[in-house]
């Protein structure tokens, strides 16, 4: 805390829950944005976070390799086949009367959101807590 | 190496800032909540005391040092021995490459995906450490007031 590194941890991981939000904002939008090529029609898409270890090299000596931050690496899209219906009358269909809908599981996406908003405040409250600790610090000595 | 203000201000010096790198070592176990084969982590905040304050635990074992390099070899099998023993927080033995005072936890429930952060226990970890923070802080507030008493005349 002394190097204010957990501005930098607590952060990491607002920013990777936030992606995560976005991704889920993304997943709902789309969950009936049906297309007539199923190659074409939208992917449900989840961010990979990975943990990245400290160098030991901060103020604390080797207490920095046992925290991480967190790294959003990349956007995996769900392989998932998207679902066929049949529906002859949209613009879309393909020649067999058919339109293809992404493979998006809205109760997993809703709870993915409840998970991630839940993580998000529990950083913003560990922001608060050191940020709190560090102020009473810096009055350390004074009346 | 102990000043006079060292000694005055005790053990709650070195307490503030062990505080200080647990409040790090617990956000970073909440940050990362959900990182698949996060391994949560914890302070043996009696072993990584008694290092910072140089004392001796009497409940480790402790090696002859024949040479001044033994020394941190030394602290860091008195950090492993003390691991042995589960502590009230579940923390097992840590790696070779990190502080022996910083440990593993073992999970009650593991994750499928390897991350064994549990929640509520890191947040009841989290807010146990920052009033211990705040305690120590208020020692050190009172032992500083004392002294500036003692100092000015009136």
């Amino acid at each position: 805390m002394s190097d204010f590194k957990i501005f930098d941890i607590a952060g990491s991981g607002m920013s990777a829950q936030s992606v995560r939000l976005n991704t889920v904002a993304s997943n709902l939008a789309n969950a009936d944005s049906v297309s007539g090529d199923p190659s074409t029609v939208y992917r449900a898409k989840h961010p990979v976070f990975k943990a990245v270890l400290g160098d030991g090299l901060g103020a604390g000596g080797g207490a920095d390799a046992a925290t991480a931050t967190v790294e959003v690496t990349g956007i995996a899209e769900n392989p998932a086949t998207p679902e066929t219906r049949y529906d002859p009358g949209n613009p879309l269909a393909d020649a067999q009367g058919y339109v293809y809908a992404p493979a998006v599981n809205v109760v997993e996406e809703m709870t993915d959101m409840i998970s991630a908003s839940r993580s998000y405040q529990n950083n913003v409250e560990v922001l608060n807590t050191a940020r709190d600790m560090m102020l009473d610090t810096l009055k350390l000595g004074q009346s | 190496m102990q000043s006079v203000l060292d000694n005055y201000l005790g053990i709650h010096a070195q307490a503030l800032a062990l505080e200080a790198q647990r409040t790090d070592v617990l956000a970073a176990n909440l940050a990362n909540v959900d990182t698949p084969n996060y391994k949560a982590r914890d302070m043996d905040f009696k072993a990584a005391l008694a290092a910072a304050s140089g004392e001796s635990d009497a409940s480790t074992l402790t090696l002859t040092t024949t040479n001044q390099a033994d020394l941190t070899s030394a602290g860091t099998l008195a950090g492993a021995a003390g691991g042995a023993a589960p502590d009230a927080a579940g923390a097992a033995p840590g790696s070779a490459a990190n502080p022996t005072y910083l440990k593993y936890r073992v999970p009650l429930a593991p994750a499928l995906d390897g991350n064994t952060v549990d929640e509520q226990l890191e947040q009841s970890a989290f807010a146990e450490n920052s009033v211990r923070y705040q305690a120590s802080l208020a020692f050190l507030n009172t032992k500083l007031r004392d002294l500036v008493t003692a100092i000015s005349s009136s």
